[in-house]
């Protein structure tokens, strides 16, 4: 038994495995033999330009810069768009008034305000942290907005005829309905974060990952330069898996209620 | 749930009562803007009109052809060949189980790095040109729209395409006339955010070792402090973005408008 498991995990994980060595391997072959241009390094120099920084103060104090933005902008704009999108969503006529504004501010790219943001918060965190707050204010605004707009009718009307109102029905009944909206939200806005975090870095200068791949690239440190890349390509990844794993633990309760669902 | 029954079928009175309420607020936030940026002197927020001359001035149309057409150009060139490329390899991945497979990894990572991250290399490789901003702009929309095609290919009716070999269809017309059509709402879904996307990279790659663009002007414009054609550039950007969201949203309506009729249920047809 265990081992037929422990066979199955193999195969499932070596093609996965083989669909990422066999690039990296060509890479290797092709820059050690001179057809690509001098700008590819090979990918062991940069696998070692990576090892090197990993034991390296500066890379984790880059990779600490940019993720105080990320979760200073992030929390932010969570407790501000969180309460706005839970009042908007609940049909009454904030949602008339707002819904206009919305649509408009929404589209509104970002990174264009990344010059007012330089004039107002100059060019530290502050700056990188607005940018952030203000990208990841509209998913999280939109995912509560629509999960207010999912809560059971049949579940509102059972609660408020036992006369069951305010801040006890907002915990017990809309607050638990909505929190798969508010997870999907978190982790929809991480990545924007993210994201931004490091388009600020590396347009405006603010000190993290983004900053140090330009400087490396400008200092011709070519296999630093990648070995950075990828190094955030991993703490990507990583963001990723931890907020889906704190996701699925949030709301385990709800998929076993709905398990016919998930089923 | 008031003022969408009064949207479809009130009165005239009543819709333009409805449309009164919505447009309270944004009308009101702009006359306080208006008044509060005329008297407050502030050097960030200029006022209002002087956005509005500065606005007329450079993009009616005396910068429009040296800056807002290589940005639009570069954006529909990236977004194009992201689209192309990723609903095709999604076709590819999304059929292929063997594929899909050895795939995963690799792509999980790959859309985990942050496009903007990749503008030193484009820089190094492809020069200053248009060619790296395109690059950016592709390689930053592909995600979205390969992984929501790979989904949509994998969700499709086994019993369909079964139907369509048994009546001896070529391999390309099923996947041109079946493959695709049936995935398309999901195709757009991921174009639908890739465009967004693209808007922004295309802001970004114009800040880095650019000439031109509309995302060049407004940085350079806050660098020599001609604060009121920054304000125009950013309000060109907003007016960029609401008008590419709705013109999707107008060719997405049209295109699909096939696939909500045959979900709207069985009456719809029978009757």
């Amino acid at each position: 038994m265990a081992r037929s498991a422990g066979r199955s995990r193999v195969s499932r994980w070596a093609p996965g495995i083989l669909g990422v060595i066999a690039p990296l391997a060509l890479l290797e072959g092709l820059s050690r033999s001179g057809v690509l241009l001098p700008e590819f390094p090979p990918v062991s120099v940069v696998a070692h330009a990576l090892a090197a920084q990993l034991v390296h103060g500066s890379f984790w104090l880059n990779v600490g810069y940019t993720l105080e933005g990320w979760a200073a902008g992030l929390a932010i704009a969570a407790v501000l768009a969180f309460p706005a999108g839970i009042l908007i969503g609940s049909k009454g006529l904030a949602y008339r008034l707002l819904r206009v504004p919305i649509e408009f501010l929404r589209p509104i790219p970002s990174v264009a305000l990344i010059p007012l943001a330089v004039l107002v918060f100059g060019t530290d965190l502050s700056n990188k942290v607005f940018l952030v707050a203000f990208g990841c204010f509209w998913p999280l605004l939109l995912q509560a907005v629509h999960g207010m707009q999912d809560v059971d009718p049949l579940v509102q009307d059972t609660v408020r005829s036992f006369g069951i109102t305010g801040l006890t029905r907002f915990f017990h009944v809309t607050l638990p309905s909505i929190s798969p909206y508010l997870a999907t939200g978190i982790r929809l806005a991480s990545s924007v974060a993210l994201v931004l975090a490091v388009t600020c870095e590396l347009i405006v200068g603010v000190p993290g990952v983004g900053e140090a791949v330009l400087v490396a690239q400008s200092s011709g440190d070519y296999p630093l330069m990648y070995a950075l890349i990828a190094a955030t390509g991993v703490v990507g990844v990583a963001l990723d898996k931890l907020i889906r794993s704190v996701e699925r633990r949030a709301i385990r309760w709800q998929v076993a209620l709905r398990g016919e669902a998930a089923a | 749930m008031a003022g969408c029954a009064a949207g479809r079928g009130g009165s005239v009175t009543v819709r333009a009562r409805s449309a009164a309420v919505e447009l309270v607020v944004p009308l009101s936030i702009l006359v306080a803007w208006g008044l509060w940026s005329a008297r407050a002197g502030n050097l960030f927020f200029p006022p209002l009109a002087a956005i509005a001359a500065s606005f007329r001035e450079n993009w009616l149309f005396a910068r429009f052809a040296s800056d807002v057409v290589p940005s639009l150009e570069r954006l529909a060139l990236g977004y194009a060949l992201a689209a192309a490329g990723g609903i095709a390899a999604g076709v590819l991945i999304g059929r292929w189980a063997a594929a899909r497979a050895a795939t995963r990894p690799l792509v999980e990572f790959l859309r985990a790095i942050p496009p903007p991250l990749l503008i030193p290399v484009a820089i190094l490789v492809l020069g200053i040109g248009p060619q790296s901003k395109i690059f950016i702009i592709a390689i930053g929309c592909v995600w979205p729209i390969l992984l929501n095609t790979i989904d949509g290919v994998r969700e499709i009716d086994l019993v369909v395409l079964e139907t369509a070999i048994v009546y001896h269809t070529s391999r390309a017309d099923r996947i041109l006339r079946i493959v695709i059509p049936a995935a398309s709402p999901r195709i757009a879904l991921g174009l639908r955010s890739a465009l967004s996307l693209a808007l922004i990279l295309m802001v970004v790659s114009e800040m880095e070792a650019s000439t031109n663009g509309i995302g060049f002007f407004i940085l350079q414009a806050q660098r020599s402090f001609a604060i009121t054609d920054m304000w125009s550039g950013i309000v060109l950007l907003g007016v960029l973005g609401v008008g590419l969201n709705l013109a999707f949203a107008a060719v997405e309506r049209r295109l699909l408008r096939w696939h909500r009729e045959a979900h709207a249920g069985p009456l719809a047809l029978v009757h």
